[in-house]
């Protein structure tokens, strides 16, 4: 598979003031404080796959997607798509780029203008695009209404007349509008309740297949995420930690938070519940403001040694294909609880 | 004291609440019980009437527009439904105690957190300021708070989501009641903070022996925490059954339908089952089956008749005309 977006070194800091001459002077907030949501991302989205992105909250991976469409401008670093970086097109070239890139949000209710019909906000796409008008839109937007399981006959009535889960459809509705390449659905599922949960996924999935479609599929739900994606992202206080395929992630996740945090699922199974190994973390998530030195994972980390709260560690291919960044494990002994106490092999010699 | 082991025994619940849509009978005749030192999971998904079995427990469905149309709420052999205000008021905080989804909005944002817990103990257990401050604090270093000492007399806001839940927990277990009601206690955590609250939910319970009503919409949360499970539609109990049995025979095609829409980490890919159509308007029930739109095993009589509750064996109910067939093919034997 080719690679449809290639994000080299993106990052995303909020400056939340502080450390200026005054602050310095009155002892208020006397050291600049930055909260570093995306923190150096690489990664390429490869053509009609899935990429899960995954993460507690404040991790960064509503940020990393909107930085993606610029949404929320880059501080720094480059997104490629058909060899143009989006991140410094001028806003005009990047609105013509937009049409091949497209988002479906996670709260139904807050994305649908409510004072504008379904027709309306499926259509509205069009207008902007100029890709169809009059009777031809209302035809496009009815086809669209019937693609993602609404009746047309809807296309008059208001979002508020709709449960969260066909408000969710709508909204893909729009996105398919303009027939992308790409979209980013960001949490889609998380409001919907479970029944409604698994006609979604499954309708992406279609859709997916039917108009090769490229997803970055953000969720911090464990289960949907290893349901619908091809390959996994991890992400951990605005890095990426972890990067393999689906499969291979879940059965055999090699950087200890990506363990934990695959442990803490809990499993439809009784049988298997009562006989699993839970790995507990320590405490919270720390706060993205001045974020923990070294490894950002260091607080909360199990095998957490004194390197690690020096040396911040790269994504690095430890088995084929299966990217993960810390240092207490190498291609050469990937599996941490084998390595020796103490031991960094991870480490540049 | 009741003799048979039950806490609390509920029978024929009817909450229903007045509507400019109509009378929505939000739960509608449910009868459950719950044993000393169990935990019982109710599952379902949003409109089914999980909340409003749990607030109609302890009375603080909002009058009106609700009303508690009928039915019994047994608590250690008196029936709550008929006590005056001013005695619920001693049970609730005192012998049955909540928590709930969201510990930001639970707590008071200008009371310490000293302060809160603090007034439980005094309200309810007659503690001097003193006695009521230690014991909080004591409260506090049960539910895991690190430096408890220093950090009681912080606000709410100073905490993060899984601090504040075990604040929360703290402060329901502070007089040691005889019930928990935990409503989506994790439902706004983070994964590995679920993990955390729930293995302290579950070392609290093994300490205290209090039993537990732990509802949620997470049925891998029920797996590994309950010893019962209600699964509850429309307003009704589909099915009911000890968890193991429940989740290893359903007997129930609603139940079935749930269980194999939840994506399992450890399986294979593949396309997921999906149960067709949106959970039922409350307000608007046709005759037959609430759940007969959305059903893969629909029959005629499904759409005529509402369907018995019908005993597969012992402690395993299900609402289906083919209650027996379903359980069977699940490899149940219907007693």
């Amino acid at each position: 598979m080719s690679t449809l977006l290639s994000i080299k070194d993106l990052k995303v800091h909020f400056d939340l003031g502080g450390g200026g001459p005054l602050d310095k002077l009155f002892n208020a907030k006397s050291v600049k404080r930055v909260v570093k949501a995306v923190d150096g991302v690489s990664i390429d989205i490869l053509e009609r796959e899935t990429l899960g992105l995954v993460g507690e909250s404040g991790c960064g991976k509503t940020t990393l997607g909107r930085a993606i469409l610029r949404l929320i401008e880059p501080t720094d670093g480059q997104v490629f798509y058909r060899d143009r970086d989006l991140a410094h097109l001028s806003q005009r070239q990047l609105r013509e780029q937009r049409r091949h890139l497209q988002i479906i949000f996670q709260d139904p209710y807050a994305s649908l203008n409510p004072r504008m019909t379904v027709g309306q906000i499926v259509g509205e796409p069009l207008e902007t695009y100029r890709l169809a008008r009059g009777r031809e839109a209302e035809q496009r937007v009815q086809e669209l209404l019937e693609t993602v399981g609404l009746s047309k006959r809807f296309i008059k009535r208001y979002p508020h007349e709709f449960s969260g889960g066909q408000r969710q459809r709508i909204g893909i509705a729009r996105a398919l509008a303009v027939d992308p390449d790409f979209i980013v659905a960001d949490e889609p599922i998380s409001a919907l309740d479970v029944s409604i949960q698994a006609q979604i996924m499954n309708l992406l999935e279609k859709l997916r297949r039917e108009k090769n479609l490229t997803y970055l599929f953000i969720s911090h739900d464990l289960r949907a995420i290893r349901h619908v994606s091809d390959r996994v992202a991890v992400m951990y206080l605005g890095k990426l930690v972890e990067l393999a395929d689906a499969k291979t992630i879940y059965a055999e996740p090699l950087m200890p938070y990506t363990k934990a945090l695959i442990s803490a699922v809990p499993v439809p199974d009784p049988q298997v519940e009562a006989t699993r190994q839970r790995i507990m973390l320590e405490g919270d998530v720390p706060s993205p403001i001045n974020p923990p030195s070294g490894c950002r994972f260091h607080t909360r980390c199990p095998y957490a040694i004194d390197a690690c709260k020096e040396v911040v560690p790269q994504l690095v291919e430890i088995k084929p294909a299966h990217f993960a960044a810390c240092i207490r494990i190498s291609p050469a002994q990937p599996h941490i609880e084998d390595v020796a106490p103490g031991a960094a092999p991870g480490l540049p010699q | 004291m009741s003799s048979d082991g039950n806490l609390l025994e509920v029978k024929n619940l009817r909450t229903y609440f007045d509507t400019d849509d109509g009378i929505v009978k939000a739960v509608d005749g449910i009868s459950f019980q719950l044993e000393r030192g169990e935990t019982l999971g109710i599952v379902g998904e949003s409109g089914s009437g999980k909340s409003v079995t749990n607030l109609s427990i302890i009375r603080l469905i909002p009058e009106p527009p609700g009303k508690i149309a009928g039915g019994e709420v047994i608590f250690n052999g008196t029936d709550l439904l008929l006590l005056p205000n001013e005695a619920i008021r001693k049970i609730r905080g005192r012998r049955i105690a909540m928590i709930f989804q969201d510990p930001m909005t639970s707590l008071n944002p200008f009371m310490k957190i000293s302060r809160q817990l603090m007034e439980m103990t005094e309200l309810h257990l007659g503690h001097t300021k003193a006695q009521a401050r230690t014991h909080a604090i004591r409260m506090l270093e049960t539910v895991g708070i690190p430096d408890a000492h220093a950090r009681a007399d912080s606000y709410p806001h100073e905490f993060s989501g899984g601090m504040r839940q075990r604040v929360m927990i703290a402060m329901a277990l502070s007089c040691e009641p005889e019930l928990l009601i935990a409503d989506e206690p994790t439902t706004a955590l983070d994964v590995t903070i679920q993990a955390q609250i729930l293995e302290l939910i579950k070392k609290l319970k093994r300490e205290t022996g209090t039993s537990v009503i732990l509802i949620t919409h997470d049925l891998g949360v029920v797996a590994g925490m309950t010893d019962h499970v209600i699964v509850m539609y429309a307003g009704k109990i589909f099915e009911q059954a000890r968890t193991a049995e429940l989740f290893a025979q359903p007997g129930n095609p609603y139940t079935k339908g749930l269980l194999r829409s939840v994506p399992d980490p450890t399986d294979e890919q593949g396309k997921l089952y999906q149960i067709p159509g949106l959970p039922p308007d409350v307000a608007h029930l046709k005759p037959g089956c609430p759940f007969a739109p959305r059903c893969d095993r629909v029959q005629e009589i499904c759409k005529q008749e509402f369907p018995p509750f019908v005993q597969l064996n012992a402690d395993h109910h299900s609402l289906c005309h083919f209650a027996r067939e379903v359980y069977s093919e699940s490899g149940g034997t219907p007693a």
